[in-house]
């Protein structure tokens, strides 16, 4: 008992907590980024373009079949090749950013296609452009079909962020590393410490998921 | 239709920008490091984050503190004047090269020994530290010496040098390598190996931290540590192994050697210290 | 990229061969254990079903990282030893039985209530009616998901990268730290995974496509 009150000392939940709000940030911008590059992605590949859709479908294919541990290697160790040299978090963002597009733009584009393809051509048989039918008529019902999938990547993204400790992101899974590291001792109290913080920020974004799943119903 | 025009088009300028973008860099060995660095007063260490008594940080304030960390600033110093500020990247043994190579740090100060085979793909400093590889074992272990890890699971770290070492001395060790010392301090703690290897800096950090585990025997290796540059890097080099002398030159290393290592157990700090 | 490969090929394969049997074992344990968990949410038993919940909600709301480093670190300090192969292995199977847990309860819930109440008012027992005329017709629903699954699996073994668990991505660690050419090294890496990956992945699209 005496080695967790040790271990929750003020200092030390503080790192942690410090730790949580880096996975926090990482999350909430790499979740925004991914579900409107996600979105524009599955459409494209919906909407069939000749070459470009199948080539757009192609990268989604190949990046979502990667481990992200992979693209995160890739982002930080491959990209200054090209000139751009991002540091460990936008780094981070920017992996995750891009392997949770393919993602949920593969999870969008299923929701299109359940959508009944009928409504698409009565929609533009009622003289909407494509644009116009996907936005008001198609893309509000796949949403609405998707929202238990886009929920469960999103949960995934979070969990996801942990990963990031591999290239030293001061997130929550390093700084609870950095701690037990220190005094290893205190590796069961920081488990359970960082596993009920993941806990509650995933668990919290699936209730949330409920609130409006039902005032969506 | 024309929906799908404007998409290929906004697409087509997309991958054209992410295509020049790509250009317009200088490349980084037609750069001068020490003309940029003058220029920003600021040189970019990679530095270690996990190793006591060389660089580790404090969870209190968040801070990297230790040996590396102080003579990075000394250095910096030097080089470019008392406002001159050392910007810090916590590196993993894995990360350094890569990270040096691709320009994200001007230069590695975490205990990276100078190898021939590290030479081939990147430039050293004179030498700034001489530490030896040894092991750290449970108080009591039958491990005394390097040869008795044959046959047994010895821990190591992606990237490090010691790795490759202990399967020369010993041929017939099992190793296993974790990504960063206190994963590797940890896993020896819970039984995942029966000896942990590197260097005995390292190692005598790791002892104080985590009593019950003593470093064996003497070092079986001469790691003389080098603050690793960029290939083509000459003016740069030649600054900090200028600014590395005047720094021992002026006591201020034997100062930072007696303040890190001054009491630690296991460690004689007057074996290491510097005079000219 | 072609020497690099040339070169160390044997330590690729290696950690191809790895990868490949975490997955397996962890797709075979998962299985089992996410069903047994997806049955207790739908038996009419409450106990049952707060445990068949908690379980659920527990491992899909924590990283698969920290589950794996509690085996590889904890486990070993206070109940058994374990390496890092295995470790990543039960981390890998607790992980993705909550997932497996979820797709099989959907897959029961999708066949027709009436299928149970006609087979138990033929006699049959509820595990009977589970074992013969449910489960059946659930699992065909849930192929394409599962298979799904596996392939997360697999991307998802890489963590045994971080506790020395011999596959893929720590040969590749491993690799890239002796022959400095990170970024070649990975592409191969990648190239292996995509092996697993790819086909399984377009064949169940192909799958879902057919039932859709």
């Amino acid at each position: 008992m005496q080695t967790f009150i040790d271990a929750y000392s003020p200092v030390n939940i503080l790192f942690l907590l410090k730790g949580l709000l880096v996975t926090i940030e990482i999350s909430v911008i790499s979740l925004v980024i991914s579900f409107i590059l996600g979105s524009v992605l599955g459409i494209i590949r919906y909407s069939k373009i000749p070459y470009f859709s199948k080539f757009i479908g192609l990268i989604i294919d190949i990046v979502r079949n990667l481990p992200l541990l992979l693209i995160i290697f890739f982002t930080y160790f491959g990209l200054p090749a090209f000139g751009f040299k991002p540091d460990t978090i936008p780094a981070a963002i920017l992996a995750i950013s891009v392997f949770e597009s393919m993602m949920i733009a593969e999870i969008i584009r299923s929701g299109i296609n359940a959508v009944d393809i009928g409504q698409m051509e009565a929609s533009r048989a009622n003289g909407m452009t494509f644009i116009q039918a996907m936005w008001h008529v198609v893309l509000p019902q796949a949403y609405k079909k998707m929202i238990p999938a886009l929920v469960s990547q999103f949960i995934s993204l979070i969990k996801d962020t942990s990963l990031a400790t591999i290239i030293v992101v001061p997130e929550l899974m390093q700084h609870g590393q950095v701690v037990y590291g220190q005094d290893p001792n205190f590796i069961v109290p920081i488990f359970v410490a960082m596993a009920v913080m993941y806990f509650v920020v995933c668990y919290a974004l699936s209730l949330l998921s409920k609130v409006i799943d039902r005032r969506m119903a | 239709m024309k929906f799908k025009k404007y998409l290929l088009l906004i697409s087509t300028l997309f991958l054209a920008l992410i295509l020049l973008s790509g250009c317009g860099q200088k490349p980084l060995s037609k750069q001068n490091i020490l003309d940029n660095d003058k220029e920003s007063k600021t040189i970019t260490w990679g530095v270690k984050a996990d190793t006591k008594l060389i660089g580790l940080i404090d969870v209190k304030d968040g801070e990297d503190k230790g040996f590396e960390i102080d003579l990075a600033k000394a250095i910096t110093k030097k080089m470019l004047g008392k406002d001159a500020k050392a910007k810090f990247v916590t590196v993993t043994s894995q990360s350094r090269i890569p990270l040096l190579k691709n320009g994200n740090i001007d230069a590695i100060i975490a205990t990276m020994t100078i190898t021939p085979d590290r030479e081939k793909v990147l430039d050293f400093s004179d030498s700034y530290f001489d530490a030896g590889q040894s092991i750290l074992v449970k108080d009591g272990s039958d491990v005394k010496k390097v040869s008795d890890l044959n046959g047994k699971t010895v821990i190591g770290v992606v990237g490090s040098n010691s790795v490759q070492n202990v399967q020369k001395y010993a041929p017939d060790a099992k190793v296993l390598q974790l990504p960063d010392y206190a994963q590797a301090m940890t896993a020896l703690k819970s039984g995942q190996g029966d000896a942990l290897t590197t260097d005995n800096v390292i190692l005598a950090g790791m002892a104080v931290q985590n009593p019950g585990y003593v470093v064996q025997g003497k070092p079986f290796t001469v790691e003389p540590y080098g603050i690793g540059i960029n290939k083509g890097q000459d003016d740069f080099k030649q600054a900090i192994n200028k600014a590395l002398e005047e720094v021992i030159k002026d006591g201020e290393y034997n100062k930072l050697i007696k303040k890190w290592f001054g009491d630690v157990p296991g460690f004689n700090y007057k074996e290491v210290l510097r005079y000219d | 990229m072609i020497k690099l490969f040339v070169d160390n090929w044997s330590q690729f394969l290696t950690g191809f061969g790895w990868t490949l049997l975490s997955s397996v074992l962890a797709l075979f344990f998962s299985l089992i254990l996410g069903s047994f968990f997806a049955i207790l949410e739908v038996i009419p038993n409450k106990f049952a079903r707060i445990v068949g919940n908690v379980y659920v909600e527990i491992f899909r709301n924590i990283p698969l990282l920290v589950i794996t480093m509690f085996f590889y670190l904890v486990i070993p300090m206070y109940v058994v030893k374990i390496n890092g192969f295995a470790a990543g292995t039960i981390g890998l199977t607790i992980y993705t039985s909550a997932f497996i847990a979820e797709t099989v309860r959907a897959g029961i819930n999708s066949v027709d209530v009436g299928q149970m109440e006609a087979s138990r008012s033929n006699g049959m027992t509820y595990v009977q009616a589970m074992r013969y005329i449910v489960l059946p017709q659930a699992f065909k629903y849930v192929i394409p998901p599962l298979g799904n699954q596996f392939v997360n699996l697999v991307k998802n073994s890489s963590v045994l990268a971080f506790v020395a668990g011999f596959d893929l991505m720590y040969q590749g660690n491993s690799i890239a730290s002796t022959t400095f050419e990170t970024v070649n090294t990975y592409f191969v890496v990648a190239i292996f995974y995509l092996i697993i990956t790819l086909p399984i992945s377009y064949y169940m699209q192909h799958l879902e496509r057919k039932i859709v």
